[in-house]
């Protein structure tokens, strides 16, 4: 194209140059001297240029030369004042940077739909206790029982099918001594992956008759699948070791396969392996249920269904804590149920820091457009239409927004990769990147940032002022007041804008702060911990357990620098764990199934609480004698003796759990713990671990002098000597654990807090802009006043008061919106309050101190001018 | 001055079949198309190389003329020869019937006697 018009161009000149010769020529002929004929030709001929030009518009590529026309122009304009284009570019860069890559986030995590069959027909339905108080604790959607969930399958016909799915975790050892490793797990009922819609890549899916307590047959995610076994499709049909059973592989999942979780690596059926009596109860909630809806069938009307049999069976279980109600979520609101907040929050951060972005730039574009007054004056005087030159305004804005697209999507692919690794627990992280639509989704944004930067200084630059402006001419302080006046209305919305910005990231730190800070009421300084869980294959007597954890206390007591070792099924800071019903004998006419009578439960050796230095506040803790044999013995916590002993004192009284038939007496109350940094404490229970169960996973806690992690290796060479087949998971020091729980509050509070602080700065260097502006206007207005004697601390104020009156309307814009505002972030508060006085106050006193220096230096040299020189300029 | 208001502006549209109709006569270059209005016309018609050449090239896009650089024959140089092509004979005779009916249509305005008569 381009040498297409290059060769047009020499033709033409070459036609016109061979007819004016020839006319040149016959004027010669005609007798004139050859200077005369030539000036002779030329005056016949007209313009050559002109013709030129003229012949051109002729040519169907012109629109397209005249854009490129516009193109060099505005690049070599851009190119000239280069620290403008470059400061241009990399706000653009930053802001469409940090949108996409929070759009990316976003997309993938809550809106993308799953790899599934027809994916819009998958609900997950929970039980739903009805009562308040029940939902504060989460309880509103609880996981479903076994016995709920096969009465709904098969009493309910809203869903073409129901599967169930459990957690469950593994250690998983080869045949020949292979490396133990800890596997999560998933138990699926043999329906679930046909309802999905997911076929195994090698092998097959469950059959209905696997799906059974004393079958074992697995499933391996292809991630296990390459990595463990090399990829060979002969392990179909093999077996493998999970906790001492073995296991009949009979397929590997495709490789994007992640759902729910993408560390699961090992399916086995739902049933396989539970006890058979635990698939009849109605009141253990372990399971997740998803359904898929009939073509023809709302979900209203499906989960009705649902509600009316869940209902009935509230109603045959009235002394167990069964739902009244159901409910039910999309898998996406599922998944991202803990991160959606937070990830909205930063959408929402990234979309204020565009707009400032963008306003920032219309400011520049604005600043240099006053500059520029007299050229595009000069231009529409000699004839350039108005459009020709907002399109060649809009054009620079555009190539700026663009050359940031571009670099800000590059950034963006960094910056997504940086996001989803540092963001713990974010589901389907590995599905994350950009795509099509997210391509689509920033050239949309650079377009929108385009006209929104370029289009109004365009059109006020070019508007009906612009030919005064040359009349005017150097005392051009009135035809540009309207202009200036537009740019501190930019300021201001730009100001208000980063005040809100700035107190949501003043809010999140504070958090942060608090949860930084929060006891979590055990200690956390030299405490190293390890988990491990004993294969009840193996272990299948309380006798054997107790003979591996006693040796194991003892051996890592022994090791040097150990001042203390305890063993508990976890520890404090490290999740939630299990939680019971419980009720209390001696309380008979208290209703059972409330939400006062459920409390965490724990298993505890006798030197778990001085380990951790747990205060005894009454009582006394385990002791070697509370072991299985003995009288049942329990220990309470402080706020489980409040919650259902006002008053009294529980030593003697007894704990009745129903679910796992447990009657105890309590012998002691402990203080509380936090399960989890940044959530309440709640009732805790603790029965002596020498009861000797082997059902669950254990934590090993030992204090030493110094340097907790320096002990992890020989603490697990002392459990491999037990036992070499036992893998050990989880090796963290408690302050590890606490600081793994804050990771994403540490990562949003980070997060926003870098764009409030960006914004910030954007906003005084467009403050300072504006202002230094404004001094040059108003250069020999100052010098004027400064030769008739006006002080010079005067002009600074007036300059300073100028200046700073956009950053107070905007403080107060933006305190405004702020109070509207925050209660979006109210859910990510911890140990303050959305309308945070403290926050505020120090925010407002930063902005305008920030403000005050970006106007000081202005305003100084405004004060500084020479009134002999600024009236001599003028 | 005097000179000046005898020439008169071509009528919008008919530069383009004075061109074709000149090119009837034969290949020839853009000098010669405007010498040969001129002349033509006794300098009635003065021809504007500013409209010249554009009117050329436009005609040259919608495919009634070609153009080739040839050697002229009385002179020892190349020039851009246009050449009428079938499309463009065909479009001369669809405007020269138009400009037949345009002149006659003005005609009966401007002297309805004669057309009395």
């Amino acid at each position: 194209m381009w040498w297409w018009t290059k060769k047009r161009d020499e033709d033409l000149e070459r036609e016109l140059r061979s007819d004016l010769e020839l006319e040149e020529e016959e004027q010669r002929e005609r007798g004139l001297s050859s200077e005369e004929a030539r000036f002779a030709a030329l005056r016949a001929f007209g313009n050559p240029t002109l013709i030129r030009e003229q012949t051109r518009v002729v040519w169907s590529w012109n629109r397209v030369e005249i854009f490129l026309r516009d193109l060099r122009i505005s690049v070599r304009t851009l190119l000239r004042s280069s620290s403008f284009s470059l400061i241009a570019v990399l706000v653009m860069a930053l802001c469409i940077g940090a949108a996409t890559s929070l759009f990316t986030v976003v997309r993938s995590v809550l809106l993308k739909p799953f790899p599934f069959r027809d994916p819009g027909q998958l609900v997950m339905i929970y039980e739903h206790f009805r009562a308040p108080s029940m939902n504060t604790k989460g309880f509103n959607y609880n996981p479903v029982a076994p016995a709920d969930y096969y009465d709904w399958r098969t009493q309910t016909h809203g869903f073409e099918d129901m599967a169930a799915l459990r957690w469950w975790q593994f250690s998983l050892t080869g045949e020949h001594r292979e490396l133990p490793e800890i596997v999560q797990a998933r138990g699926g009922s043999w329906n679930l992956f046909p309802l999905l819609g997911v076929q195994a890549v090698v092998g097959r899916t469950f059959t209905e008759s696997e799906d059974r307590p004393d079958e074992y047959v697995a499933m391996l995610s292809w991630n296990l699948f390459e990595r463990r076994f090399g990829g060979d499709q002969s392990i179909v049909g093999k077996q493998i070791h999970l906790d001492g059973q073995s296991y009949t592989v009979v397929g590997v999942l495709p490789k994007g396969f992640t759902w729910p979780d993408a560390k699961v690596q090992i399916w086995v059926p739902y049933a396989s392996g539970l006890p058979p009596a635990i698939l009849q109860h109605h009141d253990f909630h372990f399971s997740s249920v998803v359904g898929r809806l009939r073509p023809a069938v709302g979900l209203a009307s499906a989960m009705s269904q649902v509600a009316a049999v869940q209902y009935g069976l509230h109603l045959q279980n009235l002394n167990a804590p069964v739902a009244e109600e159901v409910a039910s979520k999309t898998l996406n609101q599922a998944l991202a149920q803990d991160v959606k907040a937070p990830l909205i929050i930063l959408l929402c951060a990234a979309a204020c820091m565009l707009l400032i972005g963008c306003l920032n730039v219309a400011n520049l574009i604005l600043a240099r457009s006053a500059a520029r007054q007299r050229e595009i004056a000069v231009r529409s005087a000699l004839g350039a239409q108005r459009s020709t030159l907002i399109r060649a305004q809009l054009m620079e804005s555009l190539l700026i927004s663009l050359t940031g697209g571009v670099t800000g999507v590059l950034l963006s692919l960094a910056a997504t990769k940086w996001l989803v690794s540092n963001w713990q627990d974010l589901p389907t992280a590995q599905n994350i990147h950009a795509d099509g639509t997210v391509l689509t989704v920033a050239c949309g944004l650079v377009i929108v940032t385009a006209l929104l930067a370029g289009l109004l200084p365009a059109i006020l630059s070019t508007g009906k002022g612009a030919i005064a402006a040359l009349h005017a001419s150097s005392r051009n302080t009135v035809g540009s007041r309207s202009r200036t006046a537009l740019r501190k209305t930019l300021l201001t919305v730009e100001i208000g804008v980063t005040v809100v910005l700035l107190i949501a990231a003043g809010l999140l730190l504070k958090s942060f702060w608090r949860l930084r800070t929060t006891n979590i009421g055990c200690t956390t300084d030299n405490v190293l911990t390890m988990g491990y869980s004993l294969p009840s294959k193996q272990y299948d007597t309380p006798a054997k357990v107790n003979a591996f954890n006693e040796a194991l206390l003892e051996q890592v007591h022994s090791l040097p620098g150990v001042r203390a070792v305890g063993l508990g099924s976890t520890v404090p800071g490290a999740g939630a764990g299990e939680d019971d019903a419980f009720t209390i004998p001696e309380h008979p006419s208290t209703t059972p199934n409330a939400a006062e009578h459920d409390a965490l439960y724990r298993t505890a050796s006798p030197g778990y609480f001085s380990t951790l230095q747990i205060p005894l506040l009454s009582g006394r803790f385990f002791t070697s004698e509370d072991r299985i044999g003995h009288p049942n013995t329990c220990i309470i916590s402080h706020q489980l003796a409040q919650q259902s002993f006002q008053g009294e004192n529980p030593l003697g009284k007894h704990l009745l759990v129903p679910s796992r038939k447990i009657d105890c007496e309590i012998v002691g109350v402990v203080a509380d713990t936090l399960y989890q940094v940044g959530n309440s404490s709640e009732a805790t229970m603790y029965f002596p671990l020498l009861n000797g169960d082997s059902d669950q996973g254990l934590t090993l806690a030992v204090r030493v002098a110094s340097d907790p992690l320096s002990l992890s290796l020989p603490v697990q060479k002392e459990i491999a000597k037990l036992d070499p087949q036992l893998p050990v998971s989880d090796v963290f020091t408690i302050q590890q654990i606490v600081e793994r729980s804050l990771g994403n509050a540490t990562l949003s509070a980070s997060v926003v807090l870098a764009f409030a602080i960006l914004s910030l700065m954007l906003a005084s260097v467009g403050l300072y802009g504006i202002l230094a502006y404004v001094t040059t206007q108003r250069t020999g207005e100052i010098g004027v006043r400064l030769a008739l004697g006006a002080q010079r601390e005067q002009i600074v104020r007036q300059m300073l008061g100028d200046g700073l009156r956009p950053a107070l309307y905007g403080l107060v814009l933006g305190l405004a919106i702020s109070v509207g505002a925050v209660h979006l972030i109210e859910s990510m508060l911890y140990g303050t309050r959305p309308l945070d006085p403290a926050i505020f106050v120090s925010v407002a006193a930063t902005l305008l101190l920030v403000a005050m220096l970006a106007c000081l230096v202005p305003a100084w040299r405004a004060s500084r001018i020479d009134p002999m020189q600024a009236l001599r300029t003028e | 001055m005097e000179k000046k208001q005898q020439r008169a502006n071509l009528l919008q549209g008919t530069l383009d079949m004075l061109i074709l109709r000149t090119l009837l006569f034969g290949p020839t270059h853009g000098h010669q198309i405007g010498k040969h209005i001129q002349r033509t016309t006794n300098d009635f018609l003065q021809m504007q190389h500013g409209s010249l050449y554009p009117a050329l090239h436009r005609l040259e896009r919608k495919g009634w003329v070609v153009s080739k650089w040839e050697t002229a024959p009385d002179r020892n140089r190349e020039f851009k020869y246009y050449r009428l092509t079938e499309k463009g004979r065909k479009q001369l005779v669809v405007e020269e019937s138009q400009w037949k009916q345009m002149a006659e249509a003005v005609a009966r305005v401007m002297w309805p006697a004669a057309e009395e008569n």
